[in-house]
């Protein structure tokens, strides 16, 4: 245990309402993969950030080969060979392959202009330890998005890596691109070199790891050689908890079927969903990233182009092809990044309160902004907004109370179907609570709710039906008794467990 | 209530014209007469009329470079018609110059809304493309007062209650405007089309489409423009309001119009005009060579836009003061 070059000893970092990280250790090894599991949510991004030098830990200590150090900036961890891959790399289309792994850390001439000859070998000789067969003078755009991948990771080696991080590496690529990356990681395993695995994918645990760790809630939960475990015994210790507890749950008679979706089909994304959804039910759409869940909440609103399948609304077909065709059917969609896609910092709130339905409120073209306000002043009443009053601009709201008012802006166009995106992502436990126990008032009010989420408790603890996807397919129902996490994450990760 | 007024960007910007306006009327008194206000506001009327069309197309995140070359080419255009037809009635020519000038907004607007081509390279295009298309229709010639009607002449400059009727169309627009962008839904939209373009098509609103009304309009008040510049200075030619639009856009941006989309008021929008119009009729008087107008323009612009920025920066104090909006985003 003693030769980790680079170990985390009871790190803990710490955002207002959040312990992200709660005393984690971490220990990699020269020449060793280790894997890092826990769902989303674990801590892991922020970990990552942590190692990185973009967070400073509020407790706790770094150790690298031996000694603690701090990482005041990025700066200083990439200076001691700790380099990061991440899921998409930031890359810039319009440059060269060689400019891209040389970009902020050019090679100078002795007269401070750009060496371009030495960058161009020093280019050459990263990409062929790599394996990737490329013109260092190829414009970016110009490669497939595998090539593209590999020049990130050339660019994250362009350093003297001792430490390399892959944060989910594989997420976008395809299975022959994938199969290179394993080769890869085992080059940069005989160089010595000690790797930190983020995947959620099981197979990729087994076939490329040799040790793991395991996060949950942003606690280390534990550690060991993977020889020495199997998956379910991982699954295990990644969801173990208790979850009904924390979830205000009611029981809502539940009534005639309201939404029926059958054989809703997209050329790229996903293919043959087919769902119905009651009155006064809650269904919950567990997917990882890149399931395709948000695309088929997003067709269901009509955003998206080119669908096929038929959507019925109370037994009667509706053709929705814009979001104004999903609202005047009474289908609104809350989306992930509610502050991005939701509001117009620019607006006071009840402007933005009524902007779906402004015709609705307006007589021969006129707003009537009475009655704009007292729809603003109904919603954010119940939704607790706190503002001086609702005329102010949403610019100088709290981000907690910008996102309530794009929840009462969609309550407040009366609709049968709401569609919550990731509802809580990114928001402090208190608030997390209210969240759901407002999810449960809208069901009793008579609202069906689709909630999508990558949170396996809030899917466990506030659906009465699970979807479970997995590129772009439903892959399994579930019903609330039948739900167990490991079924669920089973289903998800496309795994072999079946409890 | 007074101190918000006084401490919004109109009200800054009402009291630097104010000061400005009776700072001159110091040194001449006749500046500041009833008769040389009213003939100030005249001067400024089609700044007025195209900086609020200009203010819808900024407001989408938009900018629209050509309305001075659609001002001399739709003015061409009915000038050259009355020559040649002097028996048409101006109600008729009226509409012809709105309908030209809606058509060249149109395309702008087309273009931008169906192919989604950035609007800068389309005016920019279209501007030279409009201006040339000048000079074919006239080949070159003048249209000068003598073959041009007498009403053709005379309809901006007939008074009613001491104003011509040229003001007055400038008050019509901003009566028009101030009530559509305060009460309408048409007029609404701009402003979530060009806060969050995200939002607002998650919202029902089609973006594409509000940025075509915005050139629309745009095109429209320039076609009217058209014909009330060539009128107003009984004279047509190729190089009418050569670099004018310029002056559009420096009005909106003086008068608080964010460039960057979302933000901007039609009171502020005419104030950022009468600014122009007043520095513009004051500097003869007090001496100063028109030269030094464009310069002062200038340094407005500037200053104007480090405004914005400065006032940017309050925005984020506001948030820090309350630090848990920003963790929330970062524990993400």
């Amino acid at each position: 245990m003693n030769n980790a070059i680079f170990s985390l000893k009871k790190v803990s970092k710490v955002f207002p309402g959040v312990k992200a990280l709660d005393g984690v250790d971490l220990h990699l090894y020269p020449g060793q993969v280790t894997a890092l599991v826990g769902e989303n949510g674990a801590g892991k991004s922020t970990l990552v950030k942590t190692m990185t030098g973009i967070y400073q830990p509020d407790g706790g200590e770094i150790i690298f080969n031996g000694k603690p150090v701090q990482f005041h900036s990025p700066h200083d961890s990439h200076a001691l060979g700790i380099t990061a891959i991440h899921q998409e790399t930031v890359l810039f289309d319009d440059l060269t392959v060689a400019e891209n792994i040389f970009l902020g850390n050019y090679p100078l001439t002795k007269r401070f202009s750009i060496d371009w000859a030495a960058m161009e070998t020093r280019s050459q000789e990263i990409l062929s330890s790599i394996n990737a067969h490329m013109d260092p003078n190829q414009i970016l755009r110009e490669l497939s998005i595998g090539q593209k991948h590999m020049v990130g990771i050339a660019r994250a080696l362009s350093v003297d890596a001792k430490v390399v991080i892959l944060d989910e590496p594989t997420a976008a690529l395809s299975h022959h691109e994938i199969h290179e990356l394993y080769e890869l990681v085992n080059t940069l395993k005989s160089q010595g070199k000690a790797i930190l695995f983020i995947t959620h994918k099981f197979d990729e645990i087994f076939t490329l790891a040799d040790r793991y760790t395991v996060f949950r809630d942003g606690s280390f939960v534990g550690e060991g050689f993977i020889k020495d475990t199997n998956e379910s015994q991982l699954v295990e210790m990644m969801v173990a908890r208790s979850i009904e507890a924390t979830y205000p749950k009611k029981d809502v008679a539940i009534g005639e079927t309201l939404l029926e979706v059958s054989n809703l089909c997209h050329t790229t994304e996903f293919a043959n969903i087919s769902f119905s959804l009651k009155k006064g039910e809650i269904l919950g759409v567990y997917g990882l990233v890149g399931s395709g869940r948000t695309e088929v909440m997003q067709a269901l609103f009509g955003t998206t182009d080119h669908v096929t399948g038929s959507v019925k609304m109370n037994g009667k077909e509706v053709i929705i092809h814009s979001p104004k065709e999903a609202i005047d059917n009474g289908i609104v969609y809350v989306p992930e990044e509610r502050q991005k896609q939701g509001i117009v910092l620019e607006l006071p709130i009840y402007q933005n309160v009524s902007l779906p339905q402004m015709e609705r409120l307006a007589k021969h073209g006129q707003i009537d902004q009475e009655s704009e306000m007292a729809l603003a002043r109904q919603y954010c009443e119940r939704l607790q907004v706190k503002a001086s009053c609702w005329d102010e601009k949403v610019m100088n709201l709290s981000g907690g109370n910008q996102q309530k008012v794009v929840i009462a802006k969609w309550l407040a166009t009366n609709p049968k179907v709401i569609i919550l995106d990731e509802p809580t992502k990114g928001i402090d436990i208190g608030s997390k609570a209210a969240v759901h126990e407002f999810m449960s008032e809208l069901v009793d009010s008579g609202l069906s709710v689709i909630m999508v989420s990558s949170e396996l408790p809030e899917i466990l603890g506030m659906s009465d039906r699970i979807l479970v996807m997995n590129e772009g397919l439903i892959v399994g129902e579930l019903s609330r008794a039948d739900a167990t996490p490991e079924k669920v994450v089973s289903l998800a990760t496309g795994g072999s467990v079946t409890c | 209530m007074l101190k918000r007024l006084i401490y919004s960007r109109e009200g800054v910007l009402s009291i630097i014209v104010l000061a400005m306006f009776f700072g001159v009327g110091v040194i001449s008194p006749d500046f500041i007469s009833l008769s040389n206000s009213v003939s100030i506001f005249n001067d400024t009327s089609i700044l007025i009329m195209l900086a609020l069309g200009q203010m819808l197309v900024i407001l989408t995140r938009c900018i629209d470079l050509s309305v001075a070359a659609n001002v001399a080419f739709t003015g061409m255009f009915v000038a050259m018609v009355n020559q040649y037809f002097p028996e048409l009635s101006m109600a008729l020519l009226i509409f012809l110059s709105l309908f030209i000038g809606a058509l060249l907004g149109a395309i702008n607007g087309l273009f931008v809304w169906l192919l989604k081509v950035p609007s800068i390279v389309i005016t920019l295009g279209t501007m030279s493309i409009y201006r040339g298309a000048t000079f074919l229709l006239s080949d070159g010639a003048w249209v000068n007062s003598h073959q041009m009607s007498e009403s053709f002449i005379g309809l901006p400059r007939y008074e009613i209650l001491s104003i011509p009727v040229l003001g007055w169309m400038a008050v019509a627009a901003i009566i028009l405007f101030f009530w559509a962008m305060k009460f309408s839904v048409w007029g609404r939209n701009f402003y979530a089309a060009g806060g969050n373009p995200m939002a607002a098509f998650y919202s029902g609103v089609n973006v594409g489409k509000v940025q075509f009304y915005a050139f629309l309009v745009s095109g429209t008040l320039s076609g009217l423009c058209g014909y009330l510049w060539v009128s107003r200075f009984a004279v047509a030619y190729v190089d009418v309001a050569n670099g004018f639009e310029l002056q559009v856009i420096a009005a909106c941006v003086i008068g608080g119009v964010s460039i960057v989309g979302g933000l901007g008021t039609v009171v502020g929008c005419v104030i950022g005009a009468l600014f122009i119009g007043v520095v513009n009729n004051a500097l003869p008087i007090i001496g100063v060579s028109p030269f030094w107008q464009m310069a002062i323009s200038g340094l407005v612009i500037i200053i104007a836009v480090i405004a914005n920025a400065t006032s940017g920066k309050d925005k984020a104090r506001i948030i820090l003061r309350n630090p848990n909006a920003n963790d929330e985003i970062r524990a993400n």
